[in-house]
């Protein structure tokens, strides 16, 4: 920028991204496709802030006096629930959108730490079944790869609704990425431009849910914990219906939520922010009485010790991560700068997870990219990582006086703006004022 | 006998090939004969709810009635048959085996098929075959609206009419390969006396494959 | 998201057991709906000139009688009133509408449920079994019924949330499903068409819609056609007129619909388990209504 001339004003309304996306429209005459979350600035977890302890509370000792961390999930119906020892889990991502390499990594740091991981929509692999010691299924609409065995080889069901990165919408995945293995997991021809549904083949509504939940339930025996994953699209509703329907988990996914390849429309348009969701949640879960009871998963924008703390603290019982993961792995690493300018962009803007160019050997089905992830030295990192959100969050929680993680609550938390305080349901720093709360 | 009991019994251990079972009075019951994995012999006498035969692998499951939402949805294989109608969404997403309705099916019909057949006697509802990627729909009667619509590799014989396809299905030449394999599939469903050469084939166009700016109006 | 039945009998000997051939397809419907439920049951005809309501009132000490005489001296009418636990049928002369304003305004807690000359509208929150019991339906009597059991989907569960709703002169419409543009048209039958709603519930929209085109001059059959066009979203629909019972499935068709006919009925369920105990069902003609159809019987249709 040093010739740049001072007199020249950018547009507010037409920006350079604006005016490139018009002149990309002009020319393929397709909307965009692209992986990578919400990218605009919105109201997040970071607008809020600890108040910690002092004269009125007391904290506990850091490193001494013990602070809980660990998780039940499901044990509402099922006689198998999920013991997690950390609160943060990996959502879902398919093999297929990731490379089988990043599926392992992913299913090794989990596992190290003692946390689930999740398919995605492309079935279950024997490689991540056999490096997870607990593994999420997910049920799709699209079922692809979907089979008796691997549902009983599965510790829970994850029945996806929505995303957080496209409520309402269905998935997605060019056919750069769909390979001889991809596309005999799918049944799909090699190289085709696979849809997948927005909703499901067989059940619409949560009426009718409640009988596709009874007749997994039947296949299973009763064992598993059944999950429910909705977009934050209508948090209160949504969750308060997956209650009903007979949900042991309910997983709350914020706009912020990741995607391998969605329309970037749905990805920065639709949907609620994390921050705003968690409490509708809470609340539908507490007028039930079900709070706690059904356990409440939140994913979309997680990174850091912080978010998953304030995240527990509005409510929620444990966080999923996924592009987070992704980068702990190697996503955007700026060892392959060289690499992804070739592609038109930079380390750290890397977004184009749907055309399976990624330098990093993640988001791709490429044989000679993909080798370039170590699944265990990535796997390390994704575990070296979930040991700091853990310590992390230990240490928001000891300095609030909690001895489990769960025990931290809105009362701990302030609000940095006005929209923050408004979301989260809890007062502007400073005041006793929650807007819209009288 | 509550459905968990008698889940319990078809889905239990000590099961020799071609035994037995008879389930009597479902009343409308959903998940009945769910996640078999043998291959034993069930029949069910009465109309039955959702998901019956669901996930189905080796077993064969007679309904003899009516059969609700999702019969035999995700089935690997085995068979799976109804003397009645079905509701929509019968075989969804079916990976293998083979369904068999001797009434209508509803909307749906194979929605998402994976590579199992189904034989449908009389007619199928609208938006039958959505999605289907891989197996077989054989209807003796007529299609409903939309068959067939964003196909795959799947395949469609009917002898009665399909007048409205759905996007990017057509109508293809019906060769010998095709007439053997209706000719077997019609055999199995035990009707050998009906004249393979009455059908067309449908498939797809293979148009919507790939995005493309020309193909917007079908989205 | 609910469970819908509804039964429509053909011939008038089994009018006697109406009440106790519908109750157990209501109740059979529970998981489908376990917050609330609510039957709208048409029977006994008020004389020429009569007009029968129902009204509720939540407290069951309620003094129905002050009501009846309050709305009778300032009305010019004689009102005949009996009890069904928390609600009360009202049979007097004059017009609906002078009947509706004046009982509403006699409390604010009391709500019209249902007014015409044969209908009669019960709801309440809790399990089928129970609403069931408290309103002795297996007891009732009559020519057709429809029913309800709810699962609240955004609306509040309440009394006056519970299907059946009511917006027209013996009219009754009850849904299984989820509108997506019925803020718009709630709008615009309020604004421009003068109708009064009582709840935020999309059903409520759908029954004005229909009543309203009736009251425009079309059939049962033709209103509900016109629906077709005009409703958005995943619905099915089973009204019930004065003498006409009709069953309409959005043109998708995703919720489910059983119908099944005798010589002696007609009979709708979401789903076939709610059918299994009416009387020779086993030979009955049991079918999936096809989307985007209009089923109807009797009436003007």
């Amino acid at each position: 920028m040093s010739d740049m001339n001072w007199s020249l004003r950018e547009s507010h309304s037409f920006d350079r991204n604006t005016i490139a996306e018009i002149r990309r429209a002009a020319q393929t005459g397709l909307y965009r496709i692209r992986g990578f979350g919400a990218k605009r600035q919105i109201p997040t977890l970071d607008d809020l802030v600890f108040l910690g302890a002092s004269m009125s509370r007391y904290p506990l000792e850091g490193y001494r006096e013990k602070c809980d961390t660990s998780v039940t999930l499901g044990a509402r119906y099922a006689s198998k629930p999920i013991q997690l020892k950390i609160p943060i889990t990996i959502a879902g991502m398919s093999f297929g959108s990731l490379s089988a390499n990043a599926k392992e990594a992913l299913g090794r740091g989990a596992s190290e730490v003692g946390t689930s991981t999740t398919t995605g929509d492309g079935g279950m692999t024997p490689e991540e079944r056999g490096h997870s010691t607990q593994l999420v299924y997910q049920y799709l609409p699209s079922r692809y790869g979907m089979n008796p065995d691997d549902v009983r080889k599965a510790d829970a069901i994850e029945i996806v609704v929505g995303q957080g990165a496209k409520p309402g919408g269905g998935g997605m995945l060019l056919g750069q990425k769909i390979t001889e293995r991809v596309a005999e997991m799918r049944t799909l021809p090699e190289g085709i431009d696979q849809r997948s549904a927005c909703r499901h083949p067989d059940w619409t509504g949560p009426d009718d849910l409640a009988i596709k939940i009874l007749e997994l339930r039947e296949i299973t025996k009763w064992e598993k914990p059944i999950y429910i994953k909705c977009g934050a699209a209508r948090p209160y509703y949504d969750t308060a219906l997956a209650v009903k329907a007979g949900a042991d988990v309910v997983v709350m996914d914020g706009m912020q939520g990741g995607t391998a390849a969605t329309q970037d429309v749905f990805i920065e348009h639709v949907g609620l922010p994390t921050l705003a969701a968690i409490p509708l949640a809470v609340q539908a879960l507490k007028d039930l009485d079900m709070h706690r009871k059904v356990q409440l998963i939140v994913g979309g924008g997680i990174r850091s010790g912080a978010d998953v703390a304030k995240a527990l603290a509005l409510g929620a019982d444990a966080v999923s991560i996924g592009t987070a993961a992704l980068i702990a792995l190697g996503d955007n690493d700026p060892a392959f700068e060289e690499d992804y300018k070739k592609l038109g962009t930079r380390a750290g803007f890397w977004e184009d997870y749907q055309d399976g160019s990624d330098p990093a050997g993640i988001t791709t089905q490429n044989p000679e990219l993909a080798k370039r992830l170590d699944p265990v030295k990535a796997g390390r990192r994704l575990a070296n990582y979930l040991r700091v959100l853990t310590l992390e969050t230990q240490t928001l929680a000891r300095a609030n006086g909690k001895s489990h993680v769960h025990n931290m609550e809105p009362e701990d938390l302030a609000a940095l703006s006005v929209e923050a305080a408004a979301m989260a349901g809890v007062p502007l720093a400073g005041t006793s004022w929650i807007p819209g709360q009288s | 006998m509550p459905l968990r009991d008698a889940n319990a019994r078809l889905q239990g251990d000590a099961k020799s090939a071609g035994a037995f079972f008879k389930v009597i009075n479902p009343r409308g019951a959903h998940a009945l004969a769910c996640g078999l994995d043998s291959e034993i012999e069930v029949e069910v006498e009465g109309h039955t709810g959702y998901y019956c035969a669901g996930m189905n692998k080796l077993a064969r499951v007679v309904i003899k009635g009516n059969a609700g939402q999702g019969v035999a949805e995700n089935m690997m294989s085995g068979e799976v048959r109804v003397t009645g109608d079905v509701s929509q969404s019968a075989g969804a997403t079916a990976h293998g085996g083979l369904l068999v309705v001797e009434g209508n099916a509803a909307a749906r019909c194979g929605i998402s098929l994976k590579g199992g057949d189904i034989v449908v006697k009389g007619n199928v509802g609208h938006m039958s075959m959505f999605m289907a990627q891989a197996g077989t729909l054989v209807v003796l009667g007529d299609a409903g609206d939309a068959l067939g619509d964003s196909l795959y590799e799947a395949q469609i014989y009917v002898r009665g009419s399909a007048d409205n396809l759905g996007a990017d299905c057509v109508e293809k030449e019906l060769r010998e390969e095709h007439r053997e394999k209706l000719r077997d599939l019609l055999g199995k469903a035990g009707c050998s006396d009906v004249d393979v050469s009455e059908f067309k084939r449908f498939g797809s166009a293979r148009a919507l494959y790939n995005f493309k700016p020309d193909n917007v109006d079908a989205y | 998201m609910c469970g819908i039945v509804g039964l429509y009998l053909k011939t008038s000997s089994l009018k006697d057991r109406l009440g106790a051939m519908f109750t157990p397809m209501l109740i059979e419907m529970t998981d489908r709906g376990p917050d609330s439920a609510g039957v709208a049951v048409y029977h006994a005809p008020a004389s020429e000139g009569q007009v029968k309501i129902t009204a509720f009132h939540p407290d069951p000490g309620f003094d129905w009688a002050a009501l009846a005489e309050a709305v009778s001296s300032d009305l010019g009418v004689t009102i005949e009133h009996h009890a069904n636990d928390t609600h009360h049928v009202l049979i007097s002369g004059g017009e609906a509408e002078a009947l509706e304003d004046a009982i509403e305004d006699y409390d604010p807690l009391l709500q019209v449920m249902s007014a015409g000359t044969t209908i009669e509208i019960y709801k309440e929150t809790g399990l089928p079994e129970e609403v069931a019991e408290k309103f002795g339906l297996k007891d009732m009597k009559g020519s057709h019924a429809v029913g309800h059991t709810r699962m609240a989907t955004e609306s509040a569960v309440t009394t006056a949330g519970s299907h059946p709703f009511s917006t027209g002169l013996d009219l009754c419409l009850v849904h299984n499903g989820s509108l997506s543009n019925h803020n718009r048209l709630r709008e615009h039958l309020a604004t421009h068409r003068g109708i009064e709603f009582k709840t935020e519930n999309d059903t409520e929209v759908a029954a004005a819609y229909v009543s309203d085109k009736m009251n425009a001059g079309r059939s049962l059959h033709e209103a509900l056609e016109d629906s077709i066009k005009d409703l958005d979203g995943f619905y099915t629909f089973v009204v019930g007129t004065r003498d006409g019972f009709a069953v309409l499935r959005d043109p998708i068709a995703c919720k489910p619909a059983v119908l099944a006919e005798t010589d002696d009925y007609v009979a709708f369920a979401s789903e076939y388990r709610a059918l299994v105990d009416l009387p020779g069902i086993e030979t009955a003609k049991v079918w999936e209504p096809e989307p985007a159809v209009v089923y109807s019987w009797g009436g003007r249709a």
